[in-house]
């Protein structure tokens, strides 16, 4: 089994255009939740969101790319640019035929249905763009970093709503270690923050007015986000052969499946996927320093995670950090994996743990470690990232330090 | 209206519980009733088609929510007053 590292890391969310800017806001704990500013958002119940700001895609793409990218895949071009270039890889010949591109995204091109919808149905106009079909489908989005990088090999999306991501990276981590490819472009992107895509989540009343306050005892529901991130991850001596600087080393991956409710999280489904990672990874529980959580802010998904963590840790998850950066971005339902994979090359690379901001009164349904407020420094061998899906369907990846 | 809001309001919770009218107890909870989270926010969109009312409820909290879900009763009585103060 060939081990597998990460040479490349690029985002673009609420809180910054870039990997490192993105550190500095997790550093500070800056909140990148805000009200939304999105077409008849008066009509809508929840008003506030984690919305990527100050972002002009004319000064990114061309007229005609603009015509083929919905938001989603420019989201995910623009981190790929930032992760492709940090990992200083030129797709060519073999190495090409070897590289391919695996993203997560739940909602693939909803700005594109919710604006030709809207065309078709409110404004009663029978005639839509010629694109529309290519901009709108899930896999738009590794497809064109297909196109733009020249990687020839397996590529596909993965949609399993908010575990998407994490779906994502965890086929590409077992692509390069069973050697089905050399080098994976992963990871996945998001953009529900349109007026049909707030009204369904409003539907559930799960959704918060205020903030998403990730373990507290006055958490009201979560905050959705929008935004990308991508990574490189290859082959450990391929990278060392060449000299790249690795960010982290992916060990483990696991998914489960809850098989039993469209909505609720099942704490025995979540803890089998937190074992399996750390079995998969052949790493000890104490070794685990920090995770990385769903935590969306719901009453339900926060106590059920925190259960699962002392059900696969025992007494180590009063040792172990636990923090949930959608207290920052919100939630980026199939990107958010992605993005809170940031947080763990942080933790590893930089030492230091992001926060859980907006933390007010401690839940005794969660009563771990959840990093309040400030960032932390430790010096961590090993961490985790949780994600757990709509659909019971779990999927937890370890990072270690190299 | 036709129906009374408590009627309306039985039968509504009745077809969401998968029973008859009649076997809908005032004093019943929605839990007694064989309604789960997701029976629960269906009823109350249900409950706002049916009488053109904004219900605020938030799934996160259903004890700290001023839309009292705790009895059938207590559901009707929540939707009378939604019903008077919205529909003026």
């Amino acid at each position: 089994m060939n081990r597998v590292v990460i040479t490349g890391q690029g985002t673009i969310n609420a809180l910054a255009n870039s990997a490192a800017d993105t550190f500095e806001a997790f550093r500070e704990g800056r909140c990148g939740i805000g009200p939304l500013d999105i077409r008849d958002v008066d009509r809508l119940a929840i008003q506030i969101g984690g919305q990527v700001r100050g972002y002009d895609p004319q000064q990114e793409f061309n007229r005609q790319e603009i015509a083929l990218y919905d938001r989603f895949t420019q989201f995910t071009l623009h981190a790929a640019r930032e992760a492709i270039s940090q990992s200083g890889l030129v797709f060519q010949g073999e190495l090409a035929a070897q590289a391919g591109v695996i993203l997560g995204t739940s909602g693939g091109g909803l700005n594109t249905q919710d604006e030709n919808y809207r065309a078709v149905y409110e404004e009663g106009k029978n005639r839509v763009h010629p694109f529309v079909v290519p901009k709108l489908m899930n896999n738009a989005a590794a497809s064109h970093v297909s196109m733009n990088y020249n990687l020839k090999g397996p590529s596909f999306t993965v949609a399993t709503a908010c575990a998407s991501s994490n779906h994502a990276m965890g086929q590409a981590f077992n692509f390069i270690r069973s050697g089905m490819a050399k080098v994976m472009v992963t990871g996945g992107s998001e953009s529900m923050l349109c007026f049909g895509g707030v009204k369904a989540w409003e539907g559930l009343r799960v959704m918060s007015k205020d903030a998403c306050r990730p373990f507290c005892a006055n958490r009201n529901g979560m905050v959705q986000g929008e935004g990308a991130a991508v990574f490189v991850m290859e082959d450990y001596a391929f990278a060392k052969a060449r000299g790249a600087e690795i960010l982290a080393e992916v060990v483990g991956f696991a998914m489960t499946s809850d098989a039993s409710d469209i909505v609720m999280p099942s704490r025995q489904g979540a803890a089998r996927a937190i074992s399996g990672a750390m079995k998969d990874a052949r790493v000890n529980p104490s070794e685990v320093g920090y995770i990385n959580a769903h935590g969306t802010g719901t009453t339900a998904n926060d106590k059920t995670e925190c259960a699962a963590v002392s059900d696969a840790f025992g007494a180590h998850a009063d040792n172990l950090m636990i923090s949930s950066t959608k207290s920052m971005h919100g939630h980026v339902i199939g990107g958010t994996g992605a993005i809170e994979l940031l947080a763990c090359i942080m933790a590893l690379k930089d030492g230091v743990v992001a926060p859980t901001i907006g933390y007010e009164e401690p839940d005794p349904e969660c009563a771990l470690d959840v990093v309040p407020n400030e960032a932390r420094d430790a010096k961590l061998d090993v961490v985790l990232s949780n994600a757990f899906a709509f659909g019971g369907l779990n999927a937890v990846l370890a990072l270690r330090r190299v | 209206m036709a129906a009374s809001v408590k009627d309306q309001v039985v039968e509504i919770i009745a077809e969401q519980a998968v029973l008859e009218v009649a076997d809908i107890s005032l004093e019943a909870s929605l839990e007694d009733l064989g309604i789960d989270s997701l029976g629960l926010v269906e009823s109350i969109f249900a409950i706002e088609e049916a009488f053109d009312i904004s219900v605020p409820f938030n799934a996160n909290d259903p004890k700290d929510s001023v839309f009292d879900v705790s009895s059938v009763a207590s559901v009707i009585a929540a939707v009378e007053g939604l019903v008077a103060e919205q529909k003026v």
